[in-house]
């Protein structure tokens, strides 16, 4: 680290769990983002902040206006651009030593695997089931971790999952993989800030796993009720009839 | 035997109960609590379930003191 970036980094510097060995941790990890929307805002801003060194961006959309109520790496300059090329110049704004590589289409289950070799964490920052289950399928297989946020109208929900550990459960786990949809933002609506709170959760659980610090939500599953600001957190366990985790 | 019900987020204005309490003759499971509490209403897809903030299938019986809560999937991004 030159000492530009001891200067950027030093109030994380000096937090004992994290130290300079910690960041240099930090800058040395590469971290895939799938969805740079509600929750793919603050995780990408916070993780270049923090000086995440490499992040690899997937999203195949573009910016339209009524993302901007709180897609906030997005601004009414790039409307109509794509998600990713306006994710890379806002985060090279706030953080040009962070390396960035974009993904413009959607993600197949071969290009997934590619990706996944060399690739420390994972977060799911994606508003559907189907690219979800492909997600977590790819970390079981690759025995990446996988930080799962999600957010609509007032209720969010963030869990991680360790697949490389025997008994960890994982996201198919928590829910079946049929074909039922559930409601999209553009259908049921969703709080500004619930995305804020949501991503930056799952920012800081990257974090820990990064650097193997903290209690991880690895094998739980917080909930969120922001209109009554209430909080849960319950304990998952691995579905012994869970057709991915027999991948392993 | 008695046990709590407990309803989370969107799910408390779609039953219009945020808990409740039951007294029960016979150990339900999970799924037939649903049932006894929503009027036989269909358990919707993809809810969450959880006995004594452990996370639980829809055949999960139930025992005397319980907890039994219930949130709607979220999948949004």
């Amino acid at each position: 680290m030159d000492d530009a970036q001891l200067l950027r980094y030093s109030r994380q510097i000096l937090l004992p769990q994290v130290s300079l060995t910690g960041q240099e941790k930090l800058l040395q990890s590469k971290v895939l983002i799938v969805g740079l929307g509600g929750l793919g805002s603050p995780v990408a801003m916070y993780l270049a902040a923090a000086g995440v060194g490499h992040l690899v961006l997937a999203d195949f959309d573009y910016v339209d206006l009524s993302n901007l109520q709180r897609q906030i790496m997005h601004s009414s300059a790039e409307l109509g651009q794509h998600k990713s090329v306006s994710a890379q110049k806002k985060l090279q704004a706030l953080n040009p030593n962070v390396q960035i590589t974009l993904i413009k289409q959607r993600l197949k289950e071969k290009y997934l695997k590619n990706i996944m070799s060399d690739v420390d964490v994972v977060v799911d920052c994606s508003d559907n089931f189907a690219t979800r289950f492909a997600l977590n399928a790819a970390c079981v297989r690759s025995g990446v971790a996988l930080v799962s946020g999600a957010a609509l109208r007032w209720e969010g929900q963030v869990a991680v999952f360790f697949p490389a550990e025997k008994n960890s459960p994982c996201y198919r786990c928590l829910y079946d993989d049929n074909d039922e949809q559930t409601e999209t933002c553009s259908e049921a609506g969703i709080l500004a800030p619930l995305v804020g709170v949501v991503g930056s959760i799952q920012a800081s659980e990257v974090i820990k796993v990064l650097l193997n610090i903290g209690d991880s939500l690895c094998g739980k599953l917080l909930l969120f009720y922001a209109y009554t600001g209430k909080w849960r957190i319950l304990k998952l366990h691995q579905d012994p009839t869970c057709p991915v985790c027999t991948l392993k | 035997m008695a046990i709590t019900i407990k309803f989370f987020a969107s799910l408390r204005e779609q039953v219009g109960k945020s808990e409740v309490q039951i007294e029960l003759s016979d150990s339900l499971t999970v799924g037939e609590v649903w049932a006894q509490v929503c009027d036989n209403s269909p358990l919707p897809i993809h809810i969450l379930m959880a006995v004594n903030k452990e996370y639980s299938k829809q055949d999960t019986r139930v025992q005397d003191g319980d907890e039994v809560a219930f949130f709607p999937p979220v999948t949004g991004g």
